[in-house]
């Protein structure tokens, strides 16, 4: 029987699997791409120029966000548990102000446009999650629902 | 006065750095009980990792929302 000492601790306790964030943020990342061309279109028949060149900036950010999160959760749920709920604070926190100095960085060039900036930030986070969430719900929660090739019914 | 002294773009930070307190809350929340839904079920982990990291970029928009207002009230 074993004691309440030699019991691992929740917090030291660690997950040693595969990191199922990296496949996420990797989807995320694909569809991204795949939508960058029609924000870019839209940017740059709106805003010209300076509209294409905020909507790829803003678009590059939310994607390198999505895959630092992931690669930082990734790596903190190998070490323990209480690493990964540390990280997940500070690394929101340091994301956020990642953006945050990037974005008043460049705030004063000829090239941006704050409109479709701040737009594509927003929309393009929302957007790549809600779709990802439709797969990820469909395959995860009810895994008789994922989606199946030709071949394979 | 000294609320009077405030221009619009230290209301706008302001307001921003009130509105990063929300999600703080939310993804500590979110993280601790995904932590004790790992420790209870570690044959779970995998959706539960996935769902978390779902919920934290989600959270994370509220605090995206906040500083795009910030940025297009500053600016």
């Amino acid at each position: 029987m074993t004691t309440a000492a030699a019991r691992p601790s929740v917090l030291t306790s660690r997950d040693l699997g595969p990191a199922p964030e990296r496949q996420v943020a990797r989807d995320i990342l694909r569809n991204g791409l795949f939508a960058l061309p029609v924000a870019l279109l839209i940017g740059f028949i709106g805003w010209g120029t300076s509209g294409l060149g905020s909507v790829g900036f803003a678009a590059g950010l939310i994607l390198a966000n999505f895959w630092l999160a992931a690669v930082l959760l990734g790596w903190a749920a190998r070490i323990s548990l209480g690493l990964l709920m540390g990280v997940s604070l500070f690394g929101f926190l340091i994301r956020i102000g990642l953006i945050s100095v990037a974005v008043l960085a460049v705030r004063d060039q000829a090239w941006v446009e704050p409109v479709p900036l701040g737009v594509t930030l927003v929309v393009a986070h929302l957007g790549l999650l809600f779709w990802e969430t439709r797969f990820v719900s469909a395959s995860l929660a009810f895994p008789g629902l994922k989606p199946t090739t030709s071949e394979e019914s | 006065m000294l609320l009077a002294e405030i221009t619009n773009k230290g209301l706008a930070a302001l307001t921003y750095g009130l509105g990063a307190i929300g999600p703080g809350i939310g993804i500590g929340y979110l993280v601790g009980q995904a932590v004790q839904a790992m420790a209870r079920q570690p044959e779970a982990a995998g959706m539960v990792r996935t769902t978390m990291f779902l919920g934290i970029a989600f959270v994370e928009a509220l605090a995206l929302i906040g500083f795009v207002v910030f940025f297009l009230a500053g600016a």
